[in-house]
């Protein structure tokens, strides 16, 4: 039982899992904090950002200034973005079994995984997974696509060359494996390796272990998953909330009874309350827009989007902003808005029960039937033509380096007038604008994350009482940057075993037992004795069939009878078979009641003798002494098989077997 | 197993059987008979009831789909009867469920007076008690008993259930469809091995065309009929086979660029449509595929029927419920439509007995309606078997799927079931039963005990199973250890330990007399040399002490007391090797070869 940790990320984990005889990947994240690093993709060609500066050395050597610039005094790399990978050295990824994948978010790095490892097994998600996580895919794809960059920088990657550049650029880990992004090819192939699970559905993996996806509670179809087989059991959490939003409840009960509980996917922002931060984006939203601003919202084109729909649909008409429009722009933006009406069955209750009734679950239906919110696949083509101002956009992509975003952040940031809101937690908004400075337009940091924090999670942990606790580095120790907060850490007895990037783990599992089962015939045999009130003993003997990792117990066969017995053999053929077992005894023999036993037998002339330990009963006539102590006898006579097989018998008779 | 069956049996009535699994009792399907009108229409649960409350007696009950032959009698049952445990069905059944039967409470009630019926408040009663399933979860309705739902085809939210206490188990099919349609896929089971499967058999002889011919034929009839003038009228339920006959008129309509118009009748269609974009992951590849850019159940030719059109002269088609012509809105036009001989109507489903759609399906051209009156059907009749049910060739496949051990067939008509019964038997060697109402079949199981074996036994036993010398059976010893419903097999060593029972050593030492002057010494070596070459398989030692072991057998060679020509051979063993200890006591005394030194 180990775990190998791929990913350094806490929200992005990717950990195989060596369970029993299979080899399981938990979620395939991909860090894409790493295209910070980079300048943005402008959609238009953008003068401000072609005439930056390239960076030189203190010493004045510019050999770089063709792949770093300066921006505010940030060095940027201009090249096409590149993503940080999972370790894909640590264990051979071709001997991965199943890939488990948990949310949406938690499967971008698959396509790296799944069509360049050599991998040949099974991907398991949920359907509201796999259609959202599609979605993603193809959006960071076009992203990208559409802004072709023939420059692909690799210089500042040499080692010795990165040690000379400032930060972050200097700490930057692992460049040389940074890699860009997929295509739509190897997405459209990665994706056919999935197959749909539902909730509660039970997977058997090679008859050895059973996992099972859960609701998580955190988006649409997001599931933690317990890995189990009939004597131990893994849960492991990735990306739960236990906040009403849109997707259905998390199961926690499931979790009990864990020896392992894998922990990952906490909130990233433990100090902010997502409803106060939803409140604060309402009104400065508000506030921007009627001073005649316009409001730029980076965001993924699923999740979180749809509750800040749904609070604005509420909110519009009280703050009297039903005449300023709502644009949505993301290649995805259609799809996305339709498919969140279709998984009625992954969504909360209240969602639910509108879908009886029949009419669509979510409002964003009636903003776009009144033309509240109009989506497009892009600023070109229609947009362009509908486009007014004051308005609110949502687009992204979040770390505003590639998409739509880029351009809007362009067009707005030099006006005191906008407003930029970021409610994805997943980048640092300052080091997201960093290439942007100076930048006139407010910036406000309302981050909306759902997922638990730490105290839900010493709720559930009490609840769901796991053996152990297993949990990514970062959350056993308070955020750097508030060190004093004690209680922004996991607290749990025994503490939390944690893990790094490129570490492996060996899980703590006693395993005694294992499943096997009993065929009727021989059940039909076994004879119980009850040896204490309660408990019965019976002595099995029987044929061990294992196939498929299943265990079966055949009754023995029938000894076969050689045949014609009187002929004669060569004394090899009758050598026995030493491994056939006999049972072990227990008990103690009454001496007075085994000296009648033998008198009754026919035996005569018996004599008795104590001993320190016991007694010894002397057979005179037979030549014969049998030593007697409390566990133990021994029979010592002539070689007489008949009388030998009497007396064991006879002995036999006082003991039990085992 | 014995799955009893209050409702369904040789007859397409309605459905609803009682099994009887592992000590748990479950109610599959709760449906009405759609052919009477009277007390007969609902199931008989006096079956059940003589024998104390149903919610005492069931565990949970289960509904495979929305159609009231498997439906129709859910509130009656649980309200009127009185029921209050769990109901499972799947999401679409719970949204569709509750319309079909206010929309069949509003007929029987309000148009015929009928008096003794459920009312809406019931319907809404007995749907709080309904708990919606995912397909493949695992539901676990208790400690023992877990329910699972597979894809069926058929309607909108269809499913076939597995239910399982132990390891035993049935799968009970409702209605399917192997086959997808132009808007359902097909059913499919993994090879789940149930003891029993209860499959429907409502096509139980029919190897259908295949579904391009019939559509192909079904066009063509309505295209002749309209172009002849005539009026099309096609009785159909709400939700189902009219969205798959809608999509197939609408793409011809657009393709050949008809005008006649095409109607549906009644408030629900809208509104079935919406159900239909709202549950777009229950339909088929293609749609699912394809809905962002284009849902296939919003329609341009097929406008609302009002019940002015079915005088409006010229050619139309006309959708209307219900499909059997037993009442409401198709009836009525049916009436108006029958006596002209340029209409045309097309039953595109089964017709249980003593419908209307019955009687003119089986040729009889004069019917008679409410008040005597006497309608004389001149308009031509058609029947197109559109109804989404696994024909022979279906049910078949699923068998062949599920790989069952005992095949139960229901709602179908006895004469064909007893075709399909030998065609099974003969296929797939498995016996296969078709009660009839209210019969009881019994199936022995004999399911195999689930122990826990201690690792350390089991990987004892499986390192000797790598030995070459493994090619016999070999026999694995254990005790098993019974405490309350915990079964553990351990090694009879910890078994004793676990129970704080000490080990009683029985061992054995016979004297071997010898006939060798030579030295004890020597003696004991010409006793190896001996063992040795016979007992090749064997661990055979000469230790320094000068004794030899055979195994774990000692052997020891002492001078006689009295005759100096003779050796004692002492052979101690334990009770644990008393084969092999007492083979080499015999083969001992057989004395020594000469020639060894």
């Amino acid at each position: 039982f180990f775990q190998y940790c791929l990913s350094g990320h806490p929200t992005l984990p990717c950990n195989v899992l060596k369970f029993k005889s299979t080899t399981i990947m938990l979620d395939c994240g991909l860090d894409m904090t790493s295209t910070l690093n980079f300048l943005p993709l402008p959609l238009v060609q953008s003068p401000r950002l072609s005439n930056l500066p390239g960076w030189s050395l203190k010493d004045g050597n510019a050999f770089l200034d063709k792949e770093l610039k300066e921006c505010s005094g940030h060095v940027f790399v201009d090249s096409v973005p590149e993503f940080c990978l999972p370790e894909t050295e640590l264990i051979d990824l071709s001997t991965v079994d199943v890939i488990l994948i948990s949310n949406y978010h938690c499967m971008m790095a698959l396509p790296y995984i799944t069509e360049h490892t050599g991998f040949t097994g099974t991907v398991y998600a949920t359907e509201p997974t796999v259609q959202i996580g599609r979605l993603l895919m193809e959006e960071l794809v076009n992203f990208i696509e559409r802004v072709p960059k023939a420059q692909s920088a690799s210089l500042w990657k040499n080692k010795d060359i990165q040690r000379l550049l400032p930060s972050p650029l200097k700490d930057a880990v692992e460049v040389s494996t940074w890699r860009r992004c997929y295509t739509m090819q190897e997405v459209n192939s990665a994706l056919s390796k999935i197959q749909l699970v539902g909730y509660s559905q039970k997977i058997e993996l090679f008859g050895a272990v059973q996992v099972t996806p859960l609701s998580s509670g955190y988006a649409l179809g997001s599931s933690n998953w317990i890995i189990q087989s009939h004597y131990e059991k893994v849960s492991y959490v990735s990306g739960s909330s236990l906040l009403t939003t849109h997707p259905q409840p998390m199961d926690q009960a499931s979790l009990k009874n864990s020896d392992v509980l894998v922990l990952t996917g906490l909130t990233q922002i433990p100090t902010a309350n997502p409803d106060g931060m939803v409140g604060e984006f309402c009104s400065n939203l508000a506030l921007t827009v009627r001073n005649g601003g316009n409001v730029l919202v980076p965001c993924y084109p699923s999740g979180v989007i749809y509750d800040l729909l749904e609070c604005l649909y509420q909110y519009i008409d009280s703050a009297g902003l039903s005449n300023i429009p709502f644009y949505f722009i993301s290649p995805v933006a259609n799809s996305s808005l339709e498919f969140s009406q279709i998984f009625a069955e992954w969504l909360c209750h209240n969602k639910q029960t509108k879908v009886y009734l029949p009419e669509p679950p979510f409002p964003h239906a009636e903003l776009i039937q009144t033309n509240k919110l109009k989506h497009y696949p892009s600023l070109h083509g229609d947009f362009s033509s509908d486009f007014r101002q004051p308005c609110v956009v949502f687009t992204g992509h979040p770390s505003l380096r590639f998409g739509d975003v880029v351009h809007f952040m362009e067009l707005w940031g030099k006006s005191s007038l906008n407003t930029v809101i970021f409610t994805e937690p997943d980048f640092s908004y300052l080091e997201a604008l960093a290439p942007y400075q100076p930048l006139a337009m407010k910036c406000i940091y309302c981050p909306i994350d759902t997922r638990l924090n730490f105290i839900q999670v010493s709720k559930l942990l009490k609840e769901v009482q796991p053996l152990h606790v297993v949990c990514p580095e970062q959350y056993t120790q308070p955020p750097p940057a508030q060190s004093h907060r004690m209680d922004l850490m996991i607290d749990c007895q025994p503490p939390a075993m944690s893990y790094r990037r490129a570490e492996v783990l060996a899980l703590p599992f006693k395993r005694r037992y294992e499943k096997i089962e009993i065929m009727p015939e021989l059940a039909d045999s076994l004879v119980p004795m009850e040896i204490k009130p309660g408990i019965s003993l019976a002595t099995v003997s029987a044929v061990l069939h294992t196939k498929d990792n299943k265990h079966v117990l055949q009754p023995p066969p029938r000894p076969i009878q050689p045949a014609g017995g009187k002929k004669r053999k060569r004394a090899s053929d009758d050598i026995p078979d030493c491994k056939v077992l006999k049972p072990l005894l227990s008990g103690s023999i009454p001496v007075e009641q085994f000296v009648q036993a033998l008198e009754k037998h026919g035996f005569s002339d018996i004599k008795v003798e104590d001993t320190a330990k016991g007694h010894i009963v002397l057979l005179q006539e037979a030549e014969t002494l049998i030593q007697i102590e409390e566990d133990s006898t021994h029979i010592i006579c002539d070689n007489d098989e008949m009388l030998r097989v009497r007396l064991r018998d006879l002995v036999l008779k006082f003991l039990q077997k085992f | 197993i014995p799955p009893s069956r209050p409702g369904a049996g040789q007859d397409v009535g309605r459905s609803c059987i009682l099994v009887s699994i592992g000590g748990k009792n479950v109610m599959l399907d709760c449906g009405m008979h759609m052919g009477f009108n009277d007390d007969r229409r609902f199931p008989d649960f006096s079956y059940i009831t003589r024998n104390g409350r149903l919610t005492d007696f069931l565990d949970c009950v289960i509904i495979s789909h929305f159609h009231l032959d498997h439906c129709g009698a859910l509130p009656y049952f649980s309200e009127m009867v009185g029921y209050d445990g769990p109901i499972y069905m799947t999401h679409p059944t719970q949204a569709i469920c509750p319309i079909l039967l206010e929309d069949y409470r509003k007929i029987a009630v309000d148009k015929k007076g009928e008096a003794n019926f459920f009312t809406s408040q019931m319907i809404k009663d007995c749907m709080k008690k309904v708990v919606a399933v995912h397909l493949h979860q695992t539901v676990q309705v208790d400690d023992e008993l877990e329910i699972k739902a597979y894809y069926a085809g058929h309607v909108l939210g269809a499913a076939m259930f597995q239910i399982k206490v132990g390891s035993e188990s049935v799968v009970y099919t409702g209605d399917y469809n192997m086959t997808p349609d132009r808007h359902l896929g097909a059913a499919w089971i993994d090879k789940c091995r149930p003891n029993l499967l209860i499959t429907e058999s409502t096509y139980a002889t029919t190897i259908r065309d295949s579904k391009r011919c019939r559509e192909r034929d079904f066009l063509k009839k309505v295209h002749e009929a309209v172009e002849r003038g005539g009026k099309v009228l096609i009785p159909v339920f709400a939700l189902g086979r009219a969205q798959e006959l809608c999509i197939l008129l609408e793409t011809f309509w657009e393709r050949m660029n008809l005008k006649a118009p095409i109607y549906f009748s009644t408030g629900l269609t809208e509104k079935a449509n919406h159900y239909y974009k709202l549950f777009i992951t229950w339909t088929n590849q293609k749609i699912r595929k394809t809905f962002v850019q284009r849902n296939m159940f919003e329609f341009k030719h097929i406008k609302a029927f009002d019940r002015a059109f079915a005088d409006n002269p010229g050619p139309m088609v006309v959708f209307a419920t219900p499909g059997m012509l037993h009442a409401g809105q198709s009836l009525q036009i049916f009436r108006k439509w029958a006596g002209n001989e340029k209409n045309m109507v097309i039953m595109p489903g089964y017709c249980v007995q003593g419908t209307v759609g019955h009687k003119i399906l089986s040729g009889q051209r004069k019917l008679e309606m409410e008040g005597r009156q006497v309608l004389e059907v001149k308009m031509q009749v058609e029947y197109m078997s559109f109804s989404a049910h696994a024909d022979a060739k279906g049910i078949m496949q699923l068998v062949g799927q599920a790989e069952p051990e005992n095949v139960l067939l229901v709602h179908g008509e006895a004469k064909k079931m007893e075709f399909l019964k030998q065609k099974i038997e003969q296929e797939f060697r498995v016996n296969c039963y078709m009660p009839a109402n209210g019969e009881t079949v019994t199936l022995p199981t004999s399911p195999s005990i689930p122990v826990g074996i201690s690792l350390g036994l089991l990987k004892r036993e499986m390192a000797q199973g790598l030995l070459p010398d493994a090619k016999k059976p070999r026999l694995l010893h254990g005790t098993l250890i019974m405490k309350d419903s915990n079964f553990r097999l351990v090694s009879s060593e910890q078994a004793l330990k676990e129970l704080g029972l000490a080990e009683h050593q029985l061992r054995f030492t016979c004297r071997v007399h010898l006939h060798d002057p030579r030295k004890e010494q020597e003696t004991a070596l010409r006793v190896y040399s001996h063992l040795k070459s016979v007992l090749k398989d064997h661990c055979v030692q000469h230790l320094p002490d000068g004794s030899v072991t055979v195994e774990s057998i000692l052997i020891q060679a002492a001078a006689h007391s009295e005759d100096p020509g003779t050796k004692v051979l002492l052979v101690s063993w334990t009770y644990q090797d008393e084969e092999l200890g007492s083979y080499l006591t015999s083969l001992l005394k057989k004395g020594l070869p000469q020639a060894a030194s």
